[in-house]
């Protein structure tokens, strides 16, 4: 099993250290180059203020100020025909930037065409509840809390969706342990026997296929067999396996350096 | 008129069996083994096919049920998650003694491969369990020899005692 490692500035490092090496971009191509997404993009502009758009993988992707979000959703719904709000969620920069970036994915099933309005909010900062405009988002929202801790406003139900409503922390963070903090390691024991039972009970075995060295009944250290319920001292004598048993079944023929020739012409 | 007349003397003697009150009562017991219905994730799925035409369950008397208060033997299959863990100790707790756990698969025994934060790492961190199967998922046939054994340690233990309740702490 790996071990842990504290993942709080796994953002700010850099996952290749090659100093040549160049990560991949999925290629930009400027708003003006489809039709259908530059009249979008005009509709936008004309009525809130847009910090970026550029078409990725044919799709348009805007960038507004999060206090426009319902404005911006509201035009995009009842004016632009972008009827179905597919997905919404954040994507966690705060070690990078200190906030999130949300973005909602917008489909137009008239136009057949799909865009993303992207924004970036601070960490610690609310978002307006887009539940009105879709039906959809009420789930998003309250799953955005749950992992991110992006409250919504005006949201009719401002709570946890996966994650039981007692849980500590809100899991899709970076800086959350994929094995849990401390909470989560003892949250079953404490709601079912209480905090005292932690000791009973023990912390959590996570390696399934631990191996304990030192335990001889239910282990054996190849190479170093000792009879069952032997004390380990870690000087135990080394047993060589060979894997050729003499006079045994034939597994591999055992490479003699003597009766090998060495071939010099690459033709040959 | 019938005429009914046993020859106790000729036809495999009376129709009397010899036996002590432990053996009929495991006898019971072991052969009318009710499951919950406890399908948590795929596991459940092979659990489904044990009870179904080819693997048969009810040929063991093993039929499962959808309450607790019904269920002798709770099979655990699939992934237990900690959201979930207080309801399979509510559930437990809702079965009547003598009562049984067969953890099936590996994320019921120790979490399998969901080393994560919102997985239990086994059963047995929350109820007492009985009898663990390997597997990922576990064949019926697993299933069906757990069940064997379990029947075999049913009938092993002492059922005139006061048997003492599985306790986890």
């Amino acid at each position: 099993m790996r071990a842990y490692k504290a993942k709080d500035n796994v953002q700010a490092k850099a996952y290749y250290t090659d100093r040549f090496y160049k990560s991949p971009q999925v290629p930009k191509s400027p708003p003006e180059s489809d039709e259908v997404f530059n009249s979008d993009l005009e509709a936008i502009k004309s009525k809130f203020e847009v910090l970026d758009s550029f078409i990725q993988v044919e799709q348009l992707v805007v960038f507004i100020n999060p206090k426009d979000n319902y404005g911006v959703l509201e035009l995009m719904r009842d004016e632009l025909e972008y009827s179905q709000l597919s997905e919404m969620s954040a994507i966690d920069w705060v070690a990078d930037r200190g906030g999130f970036e949300v973005f909602y994915q917008l489909l137009s099933m008239n136009k057949r065409k799909r865009i993303r309005i992207k924004m970036f909010i601070k960490d610690g900062d609310a978002l307006n509840s887009v539940e009105k405009l879709f039906r959809s988002a009420d789930w998003s929202e309250r799953e955005m809390f749950d992992m991110f801790g992006i409250e919504a406003l005006g949201h009719p139900f401002m709570k946890r969706i996966l994650m039981p409503y007692d849980w500590s922390g809100h899991p899709l963070l970076k800086t959350y342990p994929l094995q849990g903090d401390e909470a989560a390691s003892w949250y079953e024991v404490d709601k079912i026997y209480g905090k005292e039972a932690r000791e009973e009970i023990g912390p959590e075995n996570r390696d399934s296929s631990r191996v304990d060295r030192y335990d001889s009944d239910r282990f054996s250290r190849l190479g170093h067999e000792v009879p069952k319920g032997t004390k380990i001292t870690g000087d135990e004598p080394e047993v060589v396996q060979p894997y050729q048993e003499e006079g045994g079944v034939f597994l591999v023929k055992k490479f003699h350096k003597d009766s090998t020739t060495i071939v010099d012409d690459p033709q040959r | 008129m019938a005429q009914h007349k046993v020859n106790y003397t000729q036809d495999g003697g009376l129709p009397v069996a010899l036996t002590s009150i432990d053996k009929i009562v495991n006898w019971g017991r072991s052969n009318s083994l009710w499951a919950l219905t406890y399908g948590l994730a795929c596991c459940g799925i092979e659990m489904m096919a044990s009870g179904a035409s080819r693997y048969d369950f009810d040929r063991f008397g093993t039929i499962f049920r959808a309450s607790p208060r019904q269920a002798d033997v709770m099979i655990v299959a699939g992934t237990l998650t900690k959201k979930h863990a207080e309801f399979i100790k509510r559930l437990y707790d809702q079965m009547t003694e003598p009562r049984w756990v067969i953890s099936m698969g590996s994320c019921a025994n120790t979490g399998g491969m969901f080393n994560t934060y919102a997985t239990v790492q086994g059963v047995d961190r929350v109820i007492p369990v009985d009898l663990y199967l390997p597997g990922c998922a576990p064949r019926p046939e697993t299933l069906q020899y757990g069940v064997m054994l379990l029947q075999q340690k049913i009938r092993s233990k002492q059922a005139s005692k006061a048997q003492k309740a599985k306790r986890l702490m």
